[in-house]
């Protein structure tokens, strides 16, 4: 009878975590998909059930097809970049430098402060007037461009300040990879003759794909995920040239108060959200070492 | 020829001499070992050997070419790391032949070397293996078979032995040494294990404190040490050392005797503190009056700890070093 006893130990054990994970996220998860097959509430009209019209609403809404285009050309821009820089300024530090504490510590910088400090920062940077953009294309003929103002540069602006603050916390990951590489295997690199650029290519970056997966795993998720910085900075515009999924959701949840609209947004964004993860997870596991 | 020569070779860090004019050559085709404790220098000198790290001063010939300056990669030499330094990522085969690829020879060449360097080291059916599902011994293949499919005059080796369990160890110092003189490889091995230097090598250079304390074949290294620090660090149980006034004796174990002396034998009474049982031997140790003496004695012995005993050997068999420990005479 020990079976029984254990296994009711066990479960008992697992119960905590089951009711927060059930309470805060997957009950949720349903309701919300309840939500989204019925309408709004309003005060004259009770909420009734609607099939798959909100659905069928979302496909016509060009502000949703526009958010989630701003999106798709946010993450397929922002990730690889600070991906890349990422790494790259994980090498430099990671090599014989001096100051590498502080040259460290300055990348890191962006991941401690706040997303609304840094929004503030750059919408300094980005003042048509006075801003530091300006000031250093001022030797160059170009001046009073309004970054944030204009619907061709507003998205580009936003993701630099994305890649701004994703680079360094990625960058720490990274560290950490290399110095678990041991230097034996550079040195037995060196005696085979193989250059910096072939160590790099054939095993230092083979050896940090596990890292590489999970930094882009973040990354996606944050791409989709983080938002702060358009309330500050543009809110959403010009006419919705910066509004990307989640922030379109906050509009329609709390500005127009339509929840059903706003359940329905949420599912597509999890399910996107789901299917990217799943498909990087299967896609990488075949490539990627595991020591 | 020499194949390796090192004239006046230092290292310095922060005013600290690790190699301090280092000089010895290794003929063609012998294995000359590095011998020493920890901190001696010994894997110093093997990685400026390898350009790993760049001498503060003196030269390194490989081959007859002055190399001091050159990269690893252009002394043309192969190097066994002692953690094995392979790439875990990579199968046993691609492990291999890395070097080759690096070097661009062509396909059909690389798995002709590939196969053959295999079969010596006997890991042809692993060649699809990742090092992580090999054992000890055949990581420590890997690295030698990649050594090996090198085909450079000079191969390197820092300490390849110590992380195997002993037995192991027996096995590869014999298997190295086999394929050593096989191939007719060159080769400057670094070792702490008196044991494997003096089992493998053609010349044992013994350092200390960064410079070579004696450089020879191992019978004259055991036989007659120039120092008593290369008495005290060579054979185990290591030269009983007695001072006598301002010199100091030194007599190896085996020609110990103990019980009534002969006259023209040189003697030292004292009492048994311990009494080591080996199976072909025993160890007895006394506690004399100018220090410690050990006696190898053939079998097993009746004699107790707390005995009062004479130790005794021939004159001819001592060793003498003066005050500074430079053998005399």
């Amino acid at each position: 009878m020990t079976g029984t006893r254990n296994s009711i130990h066990a479960w008992l054990l697992v119960l905590p975590a089951c009711v927060l994970l059930a309470t805060f996220t997957h009950v949720p998860i349903v309701t919300t998909f309840i939500h989204s097959l019925y309408s709004t509430p309003r005060p004259r009209r009770p909420s009734r059930f609607v099939g798959l019209d909100n659905y069928e609403a979302m496909l016509a809404d060009p502000i949703f097809w526009k958010a989630l285009g701003n999106n798709a050309v946010y993450a397929l821009t922002s990730v690889p970049i600070s991906i890349a820089i990422a790494l790259i300024m994980a090498l430099f530090v990671n090599g014989k430098l001096r100051g590498k504490g502080f040259v460290r510590l300055a990348y890191f910088t962006p991941t401690v402060l706040p997303m609304i400090a840094v929004a503030n920062i750059w919408l300094f940077f980005y003042n048509p007037q006075y801003g530091l953009v300006d000031q250093l294309l001022r030797p160059f003929g170009i001046t009073g461009v309004n970054w944030l103002g204009s619907q061709s540069t507003a998205l580009w602006c936003l993701i630099v300040v994305a890649v701004w603050k994703e680079a360094g916390f990625f960058m720490i990951f990274y560290l950490a990879a290399l110095q678990n590489i041991s230097p034996d295997l550079r040195e037995a690199a060196a005696i085979e003759g193989a250059s910096r650029w072939t160590f790099f290519w054939r095993i230092t970056f083979p050896l940090l794909m596990p890292t590489t997966l999970f930094v882009l795993v973040n990354a996606v998720i944050n791409a989709f995920r983080l938002v702060d910085h358009i309330f500050v900075m543009t809110g959403g515009g010009p006419d919705n040239s910066t509004s990307v999924l989640l922030f379109h959701l906050y509009t329609v949840g709390f500005k127009f108060f339509d929840q059903a609209y706003a359940a329905t947004l949420t599912i597509v964004l999890l399910l996107i959200l789901a299917l990217i993860a799943i498909g990087q997870f299967l896609l990488a596991d075949k490539r990627v070492h595991y020591q | 020829m020499a194949q390796v020569a090192l004239a006046g070779l230092t290292k310095s860090w922060a005013g600290l001499n690790a190699v301090d004019n280092v000089s010895f050559t290794v003929p063609e085709g012998q294995l000359v070992a590095l011998l020493g404790p920890s901190g001696c220098g010994k894997s110093t000198t093997l990685r400026l050997i390898a350009g790993l790290e760049e001498p503060s001063a003196g030269t390194v010939s490989i081959a007859g070419r002055d190399v001091t300056r050159l990269a690893p990669s252009e002394r043309r030499i192969s190097m066994v790391f002692q953690s094995y330094a392979l790439f875990p990522h990579l199968t046993v085969g691609e492990n291999i032949i890395f070097g080759l690829k690096v070097r661009k020879v062509a396909r059909a060449e690389r798995d002709a070397r590939l196969k053959k360097v295999a079969d010596i080291v006997e890991l042809s059916r692993y060649l699809d293996r990742k090092p992580a599902q090999l054992s000890g011994g055949q990581r420590q293949r890997v690295a030698l078979a990649r050594a090996i499919i090198a085909e450079q005059p000079v191969c390197l080796m820092d300490e390849p032995l110590s992380n195997l369990d002993a037995q192991l160890r027996h096995e590869m110092r014999v298997e190295i040494r086999s394929l050593q003189q096989r191939l007719g490889m060159t080769m400057v091995y670094v070792t702490h294990d008196q044991t494997e230097a003096m089992t493998m090598a053609d010349i044992v250079i013994l350092m200390r404190n960064g410079r070579i304390e004696q450089a020879g074949p191992p019978a004259a290294l055991y036989a007659a040490p120039q120092t008593s620090f290369v008495a005290s660090f060579i054979g185990a149980p290591a030269m009983n050392l007695v001072r006598e006034g301002k010199i100091t004796l030194g007599v190896r174990p085996e020609h110990v005797r103990l019980g009534d002396a002969p006259a023209d034998a040189v003697h030292r009474r004292g009492a048994v503190t311990s009494v080591e049982y080996m199976g072909a031997d025993t160890i007895v140790s006394l506690a004399s009056e100018g220090g410690r003496i050990a006696a190898r004695l053939p079998g097993a012995s009746d004699i107790r700890v707390g005995d009062e005993l004479t130790a005794y050997w021939a004159m001819s068999a001592q060793s003498r070093f003066d005050a500074a420990g430079q053998r005399i005479g």
